[in-house]
């Protein structure tokens, strides 16, 4: 229905001009909405005959322009109405006094609508009480174009057409606007949808996003998530992602442009991965699950289109790898022996969090033998100091993602986390002469003036991060090995998520 | 017809013209950065070298991590002591 547009009783409502806004009023006295495809609302045709014979009501009819005819309605074409006072459920009755509702009850109750009409003898005969059905404005169906018509549409974004002819996926790759895979067209309607999934207003500022260093406001995150393929659930991990790697100390600038193959990992945890259906278990690092790849996809897409970070231009990879496609996965921290690395970064126990890693794509552990801690963490030592390059040390970190199998070892021996870490780092020295450029005939290597040193570490303290997640069968852990750490490159960035 | 919106920042890039490359370096100051990749300096003593060998003065200036971009005030630096300066990427 168009402002001024009338009802179809020709003296019915009228609605006042530039309507469809929040504060368009309802009609004193008595209100009634209906559909006719609602069973409830045509039980209540009668009562509505004898109410409007007695006292002001203005019916508003959803569906059909011509129900219930007697009394006459006015059709809520455009929902505006329904849209605007909220009706979840027809039919709904609404007590109006000075423009203001005083009363509403929903469905067929002979008693509420007595009491609320003040006429204590109409719905003779009829059932006591019947259920409603749902509005047509929260129908699925049509709501998220409702919200954007009626939503006091705050998006800024700019409106981009595409011609008639032309397919909006196509269209996007032919802008540069995705990874290499198809994304979700970023429609108002969609956008505004994601955007339910956050308390935050969507001109809010999240981050100035590298390369190109521009602020990114939750609107622009959303779009970016709407693309991935994200569920309006997960918008609050993304929209934390993207501040966590926007950071001095994550350094996601240096990272788009390495030449190594890492990108931002994040490691998810808290009962929230839970809530949104994030993999913890078999597969965590693998396909299959939307949670896990679409937020990580998110971020990399934020970067790309928002920041102006693709391939060939600021990314200068030798490789590239699949971590900078989407890596992200939860820890399975409900049923950890050890805890989560959150929490080990200064997380409060239940809190939602999530950590970036600049990392390369997992490497297997395969110890299917070990049974005794000392020999686990032995054999895990052995693939660490591999991390990058046998020879070089304390320049990156690295997080072991252990399975199930292989953290029960640990568990039945009494080690928590700490024990475990210690356990691994005993082995993780190496004399310098081992390691310095030349020895063993291997020109790379730590400086030669590093050679005296009795013992090296091959990770910094706090390097050496664990994790649990992964399914239930099989003696393997995974290992992710990281960039350049610290204030030279990256470290790793904890945050609690924002809702 | 499907109406999206825009992924981008909707930034206008400013477009600035490039000074007239200098006919000679004789006599003009050659910034060379050193991005603080291993052996970078072998390569940089080497240029400086060449360039010296034909009148040019030579500055050197080096970032404090080759894995971040280069801070404001060293690109500043940079920029108000220098005529000419070779930017390269190592590896």
């Amino acid at each position: 229905m168009r402002p001024g547009d009338v009802g179809n009783n020709g003296a019915g409502y009228v609605r006042p001009v530039g309507t469809t806004t929040a504060t368009t009023p309802l009609p004193d006295g008595l209100v009634v909405v209906v559909k006719e495809e609602c069973e409830t609302c045509q039980t209540v045709v009668p009562v509505l005959r004898e109410v409007a014979g007695r006292t002001a009501l203005t019916v508003f009819t959803q569906d059909n322009a011509a129900f219930p005819g007697d009394p006459a309605a006015t059709h809520d074409a455009d929902l505006g109405i329904s849209w605007h006072h909220d009706i979840e459920t027809v039919p709904t009755l609404i007590k109006v006094r000075d423009g203001r509702e005083v009363e509403r009850t929903v469905g067929w109750s002979v008693g509420e609508w007595r009491r609320i009409t003040g006429l204590d003898d109409i719905g003779e005969g009829l059932p006591t009480m019947r259920p409603g059905c749902g509005s047509m404005s929260v129908d699925p169906d049509r709501v998220d174009a409702l919200r954007v018509r009626f939503g006091g549409s705050a998006l800024a974004a700019r409106r981009i057409d595409v011609a008639a002819a032309e397919d909006p996926l196509e269209m996007m790759f032919a802008r540069g606007w995705t990874d290499g895979l198809p994304v979700v067209p970023p429609t108002e309607e969609r956008v505004m949808q994601m955007l339910t999934g956050t308390s935050r207003a969507p001109g809010d500022v999240v981050a100035t996003v590298p390369p190109d260093l521009v602020d990114i406001s939750v609107e622009k995150v959303a779009i970016a998530a709407v693309m991935a393929g994200c569920r309006p659930e997960y918008l609050p991990w993304v929209l934390t992602a993207v501040e966590a790697a926007c950071t001095d100390e994550f350094n996601m600038h240096g990272l788009l442009a390495t030449t190594m193959p890492v990108g931002p990992v994040i490691v998810c945890s808290g009962p929230g991965t839970r809530a949104i259906g994030m993999n913890s278990g078999g597969n965590a690092l693998g396909q299959g699950n939307r949670a896990n790849l679409t937020i990580g996809r998110a971020l990399q897409l934020v970067i790309r289109n928002f920041g102006g970070g693709r391939p060939g231009e600021v990314d200068r990879a030798t490789h590239g790898g699949p971590a900078k496609i989407s890596f992200c996965f939860a820890e399975a921290d409900d049923t950890s022996p050890f805890g989560r690395l959150a929490g080990e970064h200064g997380i409060a126990d239940g809190v939602d969090a999530l950590t970036l890693f600049a990392g390369e794509g997992p490497h297997c552990v395969v110890d299917q033998l070990s049974r005794t801690p000392d020999s686990l963490a032995r054999s895990l030592a052995l693939k660490l100091q591999a991390v990058n390059h046998p020879k070089l040390v304390l320049a990156f970190d690295a997080i072991v993602v252990m399975g199930p199998e292989h953290a029960r070892v640990f568990g039945d021996a009494g080690w928590g986390r700490d024990e475990i870490v210690a356990g691994i780092t005993d082995h993780l020295h190496r004399p310098g002469a081992e390691l310095a450029r030349g020895a063993g005939g291997v020109a790379e290597g730590i400086p030669e003036a590093f050679a005296q040193a009795d013992s090296l570490p091959k990770f910094r303290p706090g390097g050496l991060m664990l994790t649990y997640a992964g399914g239930g069968a099989g003696l393997f852990s995974q290992i992710i090995g990281g960039w350049v750490n610290g204030d030279m490159g990256s470290r790793p960035t904890t945050r609690a998520v924002t809702y | 017809m499907t109406t999206i919106l825009d992924p981008t920042s909707e930034r206008s890039l400013a477009q600035r013209e490039r000074l007239a490359r200098p006919a000679s370096l004789e006599g003009l100051t050659v910034g060379l950065l050193d991005i603080s990749k291993p052996r970078g300096d072998i390569f940089l003593d080497r240029i400086e070298e060449r360039l010296v060998g034909i009148g040019a003065n030579v500055k050197r200036y080096s970032k404090p991590t080759f894995a971040k971009p280069a801070p404001v005030d060293l690109r500043h630096e940079i920029a108000t002591e220098c005529q000419v300066v070779i930017e390269a990427l190592a590896d």
